[in-house]
């Protein structure tokens, strides 16, 4: 399979999908690899390495699309000013594309790949779950863009990070306050504590108070409870009460704080206002804001898009490329997430756009012309002080059921059920009805069932079962000696055992589970 | 009581019953959800005995019957060995298939008062409630014996015997032909006979199937046990009756499903049987892994234990013959007292019942939080120091992902050579259930240490004291 590497064209951008060292693992996983001339140019990565590496240079941007079978890109396919193309042109007929792709936002681009019945799996939607932490793109750069956010902040800062006392006098250490504690907000953190500084952290979401401190940060918290986890490990909308007490809060730390880093997003929506133009006039002069949700609109009442601003004295910093501005580690985590991605697809040798992993599931926007975004709904993501709830392994089974044979099953099922509605009298049916419903109840309800659990499952169910107890019940009445009631009898007594067996065996089991 | 009310009392108690089976989804809501179930049972009985069909000298006979039955039953309860739950559930399965069978006889021998398409679905039903019920209670006694010991755990194969049950089930449709329409309590002949080809086929199905499969079976019986219930109530159109089979039925399938695809085989393929005889003898001679195993005594693994960070235990049915799982934990309590990471990874078809590993840990005390599923746990070998690997072997066999021609190829397992250094506690070379050779014994990091396992995790629990009452002095 051959796999192209362009030169991303976006204003700006420097990093790229490859770096020599990651080409070297997309050759070992089978790949042909071609670079695009100057690709690497931005992320300081020469023509030269590339090919030292083992990939082949490519001069013509029409001929690296053009035969290739998978396209590896950072920044969504755009137009193309100096050939006069939309990249998408570039793209051969059902070719595959790996890049940040934003679905959510860009329904055009979408509809425009899909014309060429192209294959896209956006690096952006790949599912937040255990197993695909090596391949989640959107974290590496977060991570990146938490540390370059504190950088940038320092060069505009006017003094030391770390207090010194010095033969000249003594210089104080600067405050930083970090909003939102995700993996940026973690990343700023640790790079602010690490130049230093006092570094105080505010989070809706009360479970990332171990993070915080494990960081070396103090978590501040505001006296009224209430969790902000949504859905995916972000933050959801806070009640108003919540977000009063959120802005007092903040307003008495701008007085303190030095350089202050926002990095609330809401998936879906435009980034929360959390810095009035109020609480910046009670900065200090000098200070510094880093916006880092300047994309969505900015957690800043002053945040200019891309730009840097200074009102009332603040500095306040919107760049929306900060991972770009480190563009040779971004490059490097890029693309080592890509071969991630394509080592889990099958590598070049047995390559598989499996429907079925989850996380290709999540991250396949299109698939050969046909538009798979956004993904059925999964299980919620657990809620993160809960004991880890078992993942039940069985989630992904009911979707395997549909396949071709599933339309022969339904159409016999089909069949079967016509024919039975014509002869079966109406009291058969309604038994029937109740019967085909418990099986379908019992099957949602016993798939939730946590694998720990299935012993005591199983004897409960037994307990249940005895119901047929009942059936005893019913005919015991008859003459004593008669053989109706002896058997009926003898059955009541057997399903009895059973009953109380398994509900007492069940009820000492349970006892036993402790955290 | 008017018939309505009974009808509404039934549908609580089947309500009871589904809440009881939502409340099993975490640890925390169980025992509330086993308390749904009794009261469901509960107002279940005392809405059938206050019903119009018990009456005088009913009342004497159910009252001595629910009375020895709960007794009999309680005392089961109370003294069931945890390691000993799987022969439970057996034996439990195969009273309600023999209830369901005795049930069956005795709607045919009570009052009919069907007629025409009626009647035919009537003594179809009693035909088909028997013949599970009997299935089912052959069955599960078989498996019992199984789970025991006291019928050899190899499958029991006769030649041709897939043609004999095919034989079996025809001769059962055919004698159904000659049952139903039968004019009334005349066909008692045909009904015998099936009963006994349903024995019969109920005792060759379940002897046809290997040990390493009885999780499977367990809940596969525990489905039919759901169906028996279920056609009882077909036959003696009771709404509760059907409900409740169903939901035990559903889930006992759900949980034969889960099983299967836990040792990645097709439920077509554990009920025919001969897992690991042909084809397992075959793989070991043509591809026996070459190599040197090497040993360990209690006190080098004692100093790989507490040398670790980071440390999973992998336990199998040899824990739960050995009983171990009391000093293992005092170990864990020890090793987790120095600061290392003690962990448990639970393979789902560990033991011979679903969950039955996380029942003895439980047991033993473990917190449930350090009891981690296979799914949960997999990932994290690689960055684990010691894997001790307690009477286990199938589980964590490498030739399961890396070798073609072994018969478990393409069965999720415990990654556990991916680990630092792994322990494998066993008795003697042999190989598991499956009758496969085990790489992983062969492996340059891995270390065995023979003998009786509760005997060496006490050894080495012992040593593991000595060395801490040191240290503290």
């Amino acid at each position: 399979m051959r796999v192209a590497i362009p030169r991303e064209i976006h204003p700006g951008e420097r990093r790229v999908a490859a770096t020599p060292d990651t080409v070297a693992r997309l050759l070992k996983l089978g790949f042909d690899v071609r670079v695009g001339s100057g690709a690497g140019a931005g992320s300081s990565m020469s023509d030269a390495a590339y090919e030292a590496a083992g990939a082949k240079i490519v001069r013509s941007v029409a001929a690296l699309w053009g035969e290739a079978d998978l396209v590896l890109k950072v920044r969504p396919p755009e137009f193309d000013a100096e050939l006069g193309k939309h990249e998408v042109d570039l793209l051969p007929l059902e070719g595959t594309l790996v890049s940040f792709i934003w679905p959510a936002t860009n329904a055009e681009l979408l509809a425009k790949l899909n014309e060429r019945k192209a294959t896209v799996l956006a690096m952006d939607q790949v599912p937040r779950v255990t197993r695909a932490q090596k391949m989640d793109a959107l974290s590496s750069m977060a991570n990146i863009a938490g540390y370059r956010a504190i950088i940038e902040a320092a060069s505009f800062f006017g003094r030391f990070f770390t207090g010194q006392m010095t033969a000249a006098g003594k210089v104080p250490p600067a405050k930083v306050l970090v909003i939102g504690a995700g993996v940026a907000g973690l990343s700023a953190i640790g790079t602010a504590r690490g130049l230093g500084a006092i570094v105080r952290a505010f989070d809706t979401r009360p479970a990332v108070k171990e993070q915080v401190e494990s960081m070396g940060a103090e978590f501040l918290e505001v006296s009224i409870h209430e969790d902000g986890t949504g859905q995916g490990g972000y933050a959801k909308t806070m009640s108003p009460e919540f977000i009063a007490a959120e802005m007092a809060l903040f307003k008495e730390q701008a007085r303190q704080v030095d350089i202050i880093v926002t990095t609330a997003l809401i998936p879906g929506k435009p980034a929360p206002l959390l810095l009035a133009a109020d609480i910046v006039q009670e900065m200090k002069p000098g200070s510094v804001i880093v916006d880092l949700a300047a994309e969505a609109g900015g957690n800043c009442e002053f945040t200019k898009p891309g730009q840097v601003v200074v009102e009332h004295g603040v500095t306040i910093i919107g760049y929306m490329d900060l991972p770009s501005r480190l563009a040779p580690t971004a490059s490097q985590l890029y693309g080592t997430n890509l071969c991630h991605l394509l080592n889990d697809m099958g590598g070049a040798k047995s390559w598989n756009v499996n429907l079925e992993d989850e996380v290709v599931r999540g991250a396949l926007v299109l698939h050969r012309g046909e538009v798979t975004w956004p993904p059925p709904r999964r299980e919620p993501a657990p809620a993160p002080q809960a004991s880890k709830p078992a993942a039940p392994p069985v989630a992904a089974a009911a979707p395997r059921k549909s396949g071709s044979g599933g339309g022969v099953t339904a159409l016999i099922g089909g069949g079967a059920l016509v024919a039975l509605g014509l002869v079966a009298p109406p009291a058969f049916v309604a038994h029937f009805t109740v019967f085909v419903l418990a099986c379908f109840i019992g099957w949602q309800v016993v798939w939730n069932v946590t694998p720990a659990l299935h012993t005591p499952l199983m004897s409960v169910t037994n307990a249940i079962s005895g119901i047929i107890l009942i059936g005893g019940m019913l005919q015991v009445s008859g003459p004593p000696t008669s053989i109706v009631t002896v058997l009926a009898a003898l059955a009541v007594l057997l399903a009895m055992i059973n009953v109380a067996g398994g509900f007492l065996v069940t009820e000492r089991m349970l006892a036993m589970f402790k955290k | 009581m008017p018939e309505s009310l009974i009808t509404l009392l039934y549908l609580l108690s089947g309500g009871l019953f589904i809440l009881s089976l939502g409340g099993l989804s975490t640890q925390q809501t169980a025992s509330r959800g086993n308390r749904f179930g009794i009261v469901g049972m509960l107002i279940a009985i005392a809405t059938t005995a206050f019903g119009a069909e018990v009456s005088g000298s009913g009342y004497a006979v159910l009252a001595a019957c629910v009375a020895v039955g709960a007794g009999i039953g309680a005392v089961l309860a109370a003294r069931v060995e945890m390691t000993a739950m799987p022969e439970l559930v057996a034996i439990l399965h195969s009273f309600v298939g023999l209830a369901a069978v005795l049930v069956g006889y005795a709607t045919y021998l009570g009052a009919g008062g069907y007629t025409g398409v009626e009647a035919t679905i009537h003594e179809i039903e009693i035909f088909l409630g028997v013949f599970v019920g009997m299935v089912t209670f052959t069955g599960s006694l078989v498996a019992y014996g199984k789970l025991r010991g006291s019928i050899g755990g190899k499958p029991w194969l006769v030649p041709g015997r897939h043609w004999i049950n095919v034989g079996m089930l025809c001769a059962c449709i055919a004698l159904a032909s000659q049952f139903v329409g039968a004019p009334e309590h005349s066909a008692l002949v045909p009904l015998a006979i099936m009963t006994a080809i349903a024995g019969v086929f109920g005792v060759h199905m379940v002897m046809a199937i290997g040990g390493a499969d009885m999780p499977v079976v367990v809940s596969m019986l525990n489905s039919y046990s759901g169906w028996a219930a279920s056609a009882a109530g077909f036959m003696l159109n009771n709404d509760l009756l059907i409900l409740t089979g169903a939901l035990v039925g559903s889930s006992g399938a759900i949980l034969s499903y889960i099983m299967c695809r836990a040792m990645n085989r097709s439920f077509i393929s554990v009920i025919m049987g001969g897992f690991g005889t042909a084809s397992g003898a075959a793989a070991a001679a043509g591809a026996a892994p070459a190599g040197e195993v090497q040993s360990v005594d209690v006190a080098e693994t004692t100093q790989l234990l507490a040398d670790s960070k980071a440390i999973i235990i992998v336990p199998g049915y040899g824990m739960a013959v050995a009983q171990a799982q009391y000093p293992l934990f005092e170990i864990c309590k020890l090793l987790s007292a120095r600061g290392i990471k003690v962990r448990f990874a639970i393979h789902p078809v560990a033991g011979r019942l679903p969950g039955h590993m996380n029942v003895l840990l439980a047991e033993a005390k473990v917190p449930y939080d350090v009891v981690l599923e296979m799914e949960e746990i997999n990932e994290d070998f690689p960055h684990t120091d010691t894997v001790l690997v307690i009477g286990a072997n199938d589980i964590v066999n490498p030739g399961a992902l890396d070798d073609p021609t072994s018969p478990i190829y393409g069965m999720p397992v415990l990654e556990a050579w991916k680990a630092g250094t792994t322990i494998v506690l066993k008795r003697g070379m042999a190989s598991g259930y499956a009758g496969v050779d085990n790489p992983l014994f062969y492996k340059e990091n891995n270390r065995m240490l023979f003998g009786d396992a509760r005997k060496n995790v006490e050894a080495i629990l012992a040593s593991l004291r000595e060395a801490s009452g040191a240290r503290a002095a």
